[in-house]
C-alpha cells in the first residue's frame, strides 16, 4: 500500500509539471510563434505586476487569446475526467462516463433548439444563448433521469444507467428532429455536437474555474466511501457508509459540474471514459488519488487535444471527433493487454 | 476476560418485515445475548437473510421494536452500528482491482473520520486480521485474483478489522469446500472463545450448524419455529417439521457433536442394487 500510494503520489508530481509545461509550451505555438520565455514573462507580467512589458502584440496573443482557452481545455478536461472516474465509482460500472445519465444528450438538445429557433427567426445573440440553453437542456434531464430512477429507493446503479439511456434516446430522437427542421442550419449543430474550445473567453474561466475547482475538492472528500462501495452496496452500508446519500450528493455535483463544461465546450466524449482507466491501470484503483490525478490527466489530455487541432493540424478538426480519434485506439491496446492480464472490465 | 454471560445484544419483540403486501417475517419474538454463536436455519426464503439485515441496519422493521443494547436500532449512526456489528455476505464481489490489503483497510472506515488516515494502531490491527484469517502473503494482491476461499477469508478479515462485537455470517462459507469452510469458521470460533466474539449465522448446513454454533434459531416462512441449545433443538422432529425431510440424529462418536442424516426412498433402492451387485460381482 504505501508502495502504491507514494508511487501515486510520484505520478501526481509529475503529471504536474508535465500540465504546467504543457500550458507555456501551448502558448507558444500557433500561427504567431511566440518565444517560451516571452510566455512567461507574460504571465509573470500578469500575475504580479513586475517585469518589464512587452511587445502589446505578443501580450494580447497569449493573454487574450491562448491563454483562455488553453485555461478552459485543462478545466474542462479535467472536471469530465473526475466525473467519469466519479461516475463509474458510483455506477459500479466501467464504461460509464460523465454522459452516462444523458447530460451531453439534454445539452445538445437545448443547444440545437436555440438555433433551431433563430432559424424560425427568434433572434438571440448566439453566443450567449447556446451556452445558457445547453445548460438548462443539462439541468432539466438530470432532473428527468433522477426522478425517474428514484422510485427505486436504493438508486441502484441498474436503476440509473437504464433511465439515463431511457431519456437519452428521446431526446436524440428530438435532437433528430430538430436537426431536419434546421435545414440549412444543421451546419452549426452538428459542429456543435463535436465539441469545440474556439470560442472560449476569460468570462468563461471565471465560471469554470470556482466550478471546477469546487467540484474536484468535493468528489475529493468522497475518496475513502466510494473505494468502499466497489465492495457492492450491501457491504458498504454494513460498512456504515449512507450509500444512496452518496449517489444522490455526487451524481448532482459530478452532472452540475458537467453541464458547466458542456455548455462552454460542447459535447467532448472519450475524455471522461478514458482517462480514469488509463489511470487505474497505472496507479490502481484507489479513488484517494485516483480522483486528483484524474483531473491532472485529463486536463493534460484536453490540452494535448486542443493544441494538436489549434497550431499543429492544418485545419481545425472539432475537438470531440480528435479526442475519440487518439483515446479510441489507445484505449484498445490498454483493453486488450488487460484481457491477457485477465483483468479487463475490471 | 470475564464474560457476561446475561448481556442482552438485540432484543426483538413482535418484529415483522415484509416488501408491499408479501410478507418474509412475522412475529418474531428473539432474545440474542452477547458471548454466543447463533446459528440461523430454515428453507430457501424463510427469511435467513433479511433477519441479518435486520440486525445489522440494512432493513429497518416494518412492525414491532428492534433493539440492540436496549436502545431502539433507529437511534443508532450508521457508522457507530458499523463499529458494533460486522456482516460478512455470501458473495464477497470487489470491483476495480482493489488489493487485499486495500480491502482490509476499508474495514477501519467507521472508526475514521472524514480528514483522518490510518494511524499506526490502524496498521497494527490490519496487519493482525490479515495473519490471523492467513491472508497477509497476499496483501498486495489484487482481491479479483483470488480463489474463492482466499476471497472469504478477505471478507472476514475485512469484517473483523472493523473491530466489532458481533460478526454476522450470512451463508458465508456455502460456496466453498468443506477444507476451507471449516478452516474460515474455526477461526471464528477461537475469537468466540478467546475474545468473546458475538456471532451470528445463517446456515444450510445442518452438520455444520451443530458443530460450529451452540445455539439454534429455527425460521420457516418468516416465523420463528425453534430456539434453544443444539443439544435441545437439533432433533429429527424438529428437521422433519422445519424442512419437511425424513431425518435422524445422533451423537457423532468422532466429533461429539450431533449428526444428522437423511433418509430419501429413491437412494435407498439404489443403494440396495450396489450392494447386491457388489456381492454378486
Amino acid at each position: 500500500m504505501t508502495g502504491r500510494s507514494g508511487f501515486s503520489a510520484v505520478t501526481g508530481v509529475v503529471l504536474l509539471a508535465l500540465l504546467l509545461a504543457s500550458v507555456v509550451l501551448s502558448a507558444t505555438m500557433g500561427y504567431m510563434k511566440v518565444p517560451a520565455n516571452d510566455v512567461l514573462q507574460v504571465i509573470l507580467h500578469r500575475l504580479t505586476g513586475t517585469g518589464s512589458e512587452l511587445d502589446p502584440v505578443t501580450v494580447a496573443v497569449v493573454t487574450d487569446v491562448r491563454l483562455p482557452r488553453i485555461l478552459a481545455a485543462v478545466l474542462v478536461g479535467g472536471v469530465l475526467a473526475v466525473c467519469g472516474t466519479v461516475f463509474q465509482a458510483i455506477l459500479l460500472n466501467p464504461l460509464a462516463d460523465p454522459y452516462t445519465l444523458g447530460i451531453s444528450s439534454g445539452a445538445a438538445f437545448g443547444a440545437s433548439l436555440v438555433i433551431v429557433l433563430q432559424v424560425f427567426g427568434l433572434t438571440l445573440p448566439l453566443g450567449l444563448s447556446i451556452p445558457v440553453f445547453a445548460f438548462a437542456g443539462s439541468l432539466g434531464t438530470l432532473f428527468a433521469v433522477l426522478s425517474l430512477a428514484s422510485g427505486d429507493r436504493r438508486l441502484s446503479s441498474t436503476s440509473l444507467i437504464l433511465s439515463g439511456v431511457i431519456v437519452a434516446a428521446i431526446l436524440s430522437a428530438a435532437i433528430g428532429f430538430l436537426k431536419f427542421l434546421a435545414d440549412e442550419q444543421v451546419g452549426i449543430i452538428i459542429f456543435w455536437l463535436m465539441g469545440s474550445l474556439s470560442g472560449v473567453s476569460w468570462q468563461n474561466i471565471v465560471v469554470l474555474t470556482p466550478v471546477a475547482l469546487a467540484g474536484l475538492v468535493a468528489c475529493m472528500l468522497f475518496g475513502r466511501e466510494l473505494n468502499i462501495m466497489a465492495t457492492g452496496e450491501r457491504a458498504a452500508a454494513t460498512l456504515g457508509v449512507n450509500t444512496v446519500r452518496l449517489r444522490w450528493i455526487l451524481l448532482v455535483i459530478c452532472s452540475l459540474m458537467t453541464a458547466v463544461c458542456v455548455s462552454v465546450s460542447g459535447i467532448i466524449g472519450f475524455v471522461g471514459l478514458i482517462v480514469p482507466h488509463l489511470l487505474r491501470h497505472l496507479i490502481g484503483p484507489d479513488n484517494r488519488w485516483l480522483i486528483v490525478l484524474s483531473f491532472l490527466g485529463g486536463g493534460l489530455l484536453l490540452l494535448f487535444a486542443d493544441t494538436l487541432t489549434r497550431a499543429v493540424l492544418p485545419a481545425e478538426v472539432p475537438i470531440g471527433v480528435l479526442t475519440a480519434l487518439i483515446g479510441g485506439p489507445f484505449f484498445c491496446v490498454i483493453f486488450k493487454k488487460r484481457q491477457a492480464d485477465g483483468t479487463a472490465g475490471l | 476476560m470475564a464474560r457476561q454471560d446475561s448481556e442482552i445484544l438485540w432484543q426483538l419483540d413482535q418484529v415483522g418485515f415484509g416488501y408491499g403486501d408479501q410478507s418474509v417475517l412475522r412475529d418474531l419474538d428473539l432474545q440474542l445475548e452477547k458471548g454466543h454463536c447463533y446459528g440461523v436455519l430454515g428453507p430457501n426464503g424463510s427469511g435467513k437473510t433479511t433477519l441479518l439485515d435486520l440486525f445489522c441496519g440494512l432493513l429497518v422493521p416494518g412492525t414491532g421494536k428492534l433493539k440492540l443494547c436496549g436502545r431502539s436500532l433507529s437511534g443508532w449512526q450508521p457508522r457507530q452500528l458499523a463499529r458494533k456489528v460486522a456482516l460478512v455476505p455470501q458473495d464477497f464481489v470487489v470491483r476495480f482491482g482493489f488489493s487485499v490489503r486495500e480491502v482490509v483497510e476499508m474495514g477501519r472506515h467507521p472508526h475514521l473520520g472524514r480528514f483522518a488516515t490510518l494511524t499506526e494502531q490502524d496498521h497494527e490491527l490490519v496487519d493482525s486480521v490479515m495473519q490471523e484469517m492467513g491472508v497477509d502473503t497476499l496483501a498486495d494482491r489484487p482481491v479479483t485474483r483470488l480463489s474463492g476461499g482466499e476471497k472469504q477469508r478477505v471478507a472476514v478479515a475485512r469484517a473483523l478489522a472493523q473491530d466489532p462485537e458481533v460478526l454476522l455470517l450470512d451463508e458465508a462459507t456455502s460456496n466453498l469446500d468443506i477444507y476451507h469452510s471449516l478452516s474460515i469458521l474455526g477461526l471464528i470460533r477461537r475469537r468466540v472463545r478467546e475474545q468473546g466474539l458475538t456471532v451470528v449465522a445463517a446456515l444450510h448446513d445442518l452438520n455444520l450448524a451443530g458443530f460450529f454454533c451452540d445455539q439454534l434459531i429455527f425460521l420457516k416462512k418468516g416465523r420463528l419455529l425453534y430456539q434453544g441449545t443444539v443439544d435441545e433443538v437439533l432433533q429429527a422432529d424438529v428437521i422433519s417439521q422445519v424442512y419437511g425431510v425424513d431425518a435422524r440424529v445422533r451423537k457423532d462418536v468422532f466429533s461429539g457433536c450431533p449428526q444428522v442424516s437423511y433418509r430419501v426412498p429413491g437412494l435407498e433402492v439404489s443403494r440396495t442394487r450396489l450392494s447386491e451387485f457388489r456381492v454378486s460381482g
